[in-house]
């Protein structure tokens, strides 16, 4: 166990190439932390020389650090808060590059039996009929705002619950599932940080396969226009090879115990 | 076998195999918090000194400032350099934030107050006793200041390792200037930070025992030498 | 250096007036004792005239920052090697490192502390100590040593070789001006004495003559051992 897990320390952890070339690209830490940076960037600087130095963070903050410019891409999943982006001049064109899914997790005792729905609208009704605890990111994160979306739709507002029921923690993924896996809590999440999230105690997926559950992530270069130190050309590499084929080979090829955590689709959009 | 063995074998193992990637975000954890140490040691100690020897006004506001500036969060000293370092803040045109040398200046920041607030303590006791001998051998308030930081150094090595141990400890301001860009500026401590949010907390554990065992070492080393410098002679 | 001349010289502190008045020649010659009773001044007065404290009222003359070279009642000793104690003012005193390092030998081999050179200073004993303070200050040759109370903490025999090391200093043609409270002392060094009483110079005679049969009444009272006030 040990030795599996310096491995998976060790691929993580793989120090940079002494790369001249090298661009920054802001991220969610879902994408960081299910594992897919460490297996399709290093194909990609080996296919053009170029590092990738990724900095993971919400999708809300993300988006900040390249209208400041500190980016010089993004790769995040948040449609409206994308396209005010690019509305803004910050960034642009915003492409579509691949898609997982949320899923809804809860304890396995289901205190507020959402397991036997299929309708994630219903489920969070129940949860909120239920006063049972659920964790909310907070953190402007694209999560966070797909969350906001899903109770908007559902007709609740959970502001309601904020302190008791409702638990916004501001905080990344992990965390967040590691709160709520210490208090029996439901929380939405995206389906490749909760594959590769090791402390699950008693968390299961309950909810899963509403076709209102899609996470579209979007690749947007900042502007050169805006921030003239910005490396336009290899940001531009970039995102051609990522959906392009071959990074769309290398999205479609990580999976974790056989499963796919995120399905290409460049060319849908 | 729970978390806490598990967490224990598995820094054992990390140590053993001398894991390359866990030893070069080791090797960049030391070389940030001590380079910063260093920077932080030639600001903060005569700043320390001077306030032990020099009467002003303003001096006393100062001294309090500098105390309070102790308990500087982190993450407060690490936005401020995020502010100042991003390309749409002043010195955003050098392109320093998400490097190791981002990191080094916030660590340099945190911690530099910390040791001209402890330096100040220690060298007031000592300028105490030396203020009338060295005032009698003619020596005004600039002269005494390297004479109080040579004569008070085994007391301030102590102040070191209090900076040290603040720098290699702390994640908050590494985290949001360095940006934990894996094999870049990821530190022992945003590592830990990493495998605790992806719910590996034996793993993250395993590396805080790690991290320790390094401080440890390093106080131990500090210590050694004091005692060899003590028993040579001064 | 000399002569220094104090004139009318006031001093006080947080209030209470320490010294009234004082007036005094210190000229060239053997060395000078500063006796008197506990709280008559002895300290504050040697300060004064090393320069270390400013009158409140007077002056003494000539102005310098510092006048000669002092030796304090407990030894303030650096947190060096005692040859590094030695070389400390020598350096600050701008001489260069052949004339330091010949200084500082001579000195040791003064105070009979040639073997301790590369000691911790601070290691040394009380003795010992109050030596290297006195090599330290001689070494810098100065034309005149202020010494407050060197052999207050002292053992017999240790006060006996200080007072030697005094009286060599003092045959050099150093003029000394030193605190006692010790009459037996003031007896053995002194080749004049100011009698302070209360914060005023109540007499400046030779020596000889002082304690052959003292000017003022005080000063005999205080040589019968009476209690002053």
């Amino acid at each position: 166990m040990v030795t599996r897990r310096v491995l998976l320390l060790s691929c993580l952890a793989t120090p940079a190439l002494a790369q001249d070339r090298f661009i920054t690209l802001a991220s969610t830490t879902s994408t960081e932390q299910s594992g897919l940076f460490g297996h399709i960037l290093p194909l990609f600087t080996r296919a053009t020389g170029i590092a990738v130095r990724v900095v993971a963070l919400g999708t809300g903050q993300a988006l900040d650090v390249g209208r400041r410019g500190d980016a010089d891409v993004l790769l995040v999943h948040d449609r409206a808060a994308e396209d005010r982006f690019v509305e803004g001049g910050f960034g642009g064109p915003r492409r579509q590059v691949m898609y997982n899914d949320f899923v809804l997790i809860g304890p396995g005792a289901d205190p507020a039996g959402i397991a036997m729905t299929r309708d994630v609208g219903e489920a969070l009704r129940r949860i909120a009929g239920a006063r049972a605890p659920f964790v909310s990111r907070g953190d402007r994160s694209g999560t966070h705002a797909a969350e906001l979306r899903l109770w908007q739709e559902a007709g609740v507002d959970p502001v309601a619950g904020r302190g008791q029921w409702y638990r916004e923690v501001g905080q990344g993924m992990g965390p967040a599932l590691n709160t709520a896996a210490a208090q029996d809590a439901y929380l939405l999440s995206d389906r490749g940080t909760w594959l590769a999230f090791r402390n699950r105690q008693g968390l299961k997926v309950l909810v899963e396969g509403d076709a209102r559950l899609l996470n579209q992530y979007g690749v947007i270069p900042v502007s050169p226009q805006r921030h003239p130190h910005v490396k336009a050309a290899e940001a531009a590499s970039f995102v051609e090879w990522l959906i392009g084929p071959e990074g769309q080979a290398a999205i479609a090829g990580y999976r974790i115990g056989g499963e796919p955590l995120f399905f290409p689709n460049a060319t849908d959009g | 076998m729970g978390d806490l063995g598990s967490a224990v074998l598995a820094a054992i193992a990390l140590i053993r195999d001398g894991d390359p990637a866990m030893l070069g975000i080791l090797g960049l954890s030391l070389r940030v918090s001590l380079t910063a140490l260093g920077i932080a040691a030639l600001v903060g100690l005569p700043l320390g000194a001077l306030l032990a020897v020099a009467r002003f006004p303003g001096r006393h506001a100062l001294v309090i400032g500098l105390n309070a500036l102790m308990g500087l969060p982190p993450v407060v000293a690490g936005l401020l350099i995020y502010l100042l370092l991003s390309r749409s803040g002043p010195l955003g045109r050098f392109g320093l934030l998400f490097t190791p040398t981002a990191m080094v200046i916030a660590q340099a920041a945190l911690i530099a107050p910390i040791l001209a607030a402890l330096s100040r303590g220690v060298l007031e006791a000592l300028w105490e006793e030396y203020a009338d001998q060295l005032r009698s051998f003619g020596a005004g308030p600039w002269r005494a200041v390297p004479t109080l930081l040579w004569d008070g150094r085994f007391a301030l090595l102590t102040v070191l390792l209090a900076g040290f141990g603040r720098a290699a400890a702390e994640v908050g301001a590494v985290m949001v200037v360095g940006g934990n860009i894996e094999g870049f500026t990821r530190t022992m401590t945003t590592a830990i930070a990493l495998e605790t949010s992806k719910g590996d907390l034996p793993l993250a554990l395993a590396l805080g025992l790690v991290l320790m065992a390094i401080v440890l070492g390093v106080n131990m080393l500090a210590q050694a030498l004091r005692e060899a410098a003590g028993r040579g002679g001064a | 250096m000399l002569p220094i001349r104090a004139e009318a010289v006031d001093y006080a502190a947080g209030g209470v007036p320490i010294l009234r008045g004082v007036t005094l020649t210190l000229e060239a010659g053997p060395p000078c004792l500063i006796i008197g009773p506990n709280g008559a001044g002895k300290s504050v007065l040697l300060r004064l005239l090393h320069g270390l404290l400013r009158p409140a009222a007077g002056r003494i003359t000539p102005a310098a920052a510092i006048r000669g070279a002092m030796v304090f009642q407990r030894p303030v000793l650096l947190r060096r090697s005692v040859l590094g104690n030695l070389r400390y003012p020598l350096a600050l005193a701008g001489l260069g490192r052949e004339e330091q390092a010949r200084r500082a030998a001579a000195a040791l081999d003064r105070v009979g502390l040639a073997a301790l050179a590369h000691r911790p200073a601070r290691r040394l004993s009380g003795g010992e100590q109050q030596r290297l303070a006195l090599a330290r200050a001689a070494a810098l040759a100065p034309d005149v040593l202020f010494l407050d109370e060197p052999c207050a903490s002292l053992d017999p025999a240790a006060t006996r070789a200080v007072e030697a090391i005094i009286a060599g200093i003092a045959a050099e043609g150093c003029k000394i001006v030193m605190t006692t409270h010790d009459l037996g002392q003031a007896r053995r060094l002194a080749g004049e004495v100011v009698f302070l009483n209360r914060g005023r110079v109540v007499e400046q005679s030779p020596a000889a003559a002082f304690f052959a049969g003292p000017a003022s009444a005080e000063a005999a009272a205080f040589l019968r051992g009476e209690l002053l006030w």
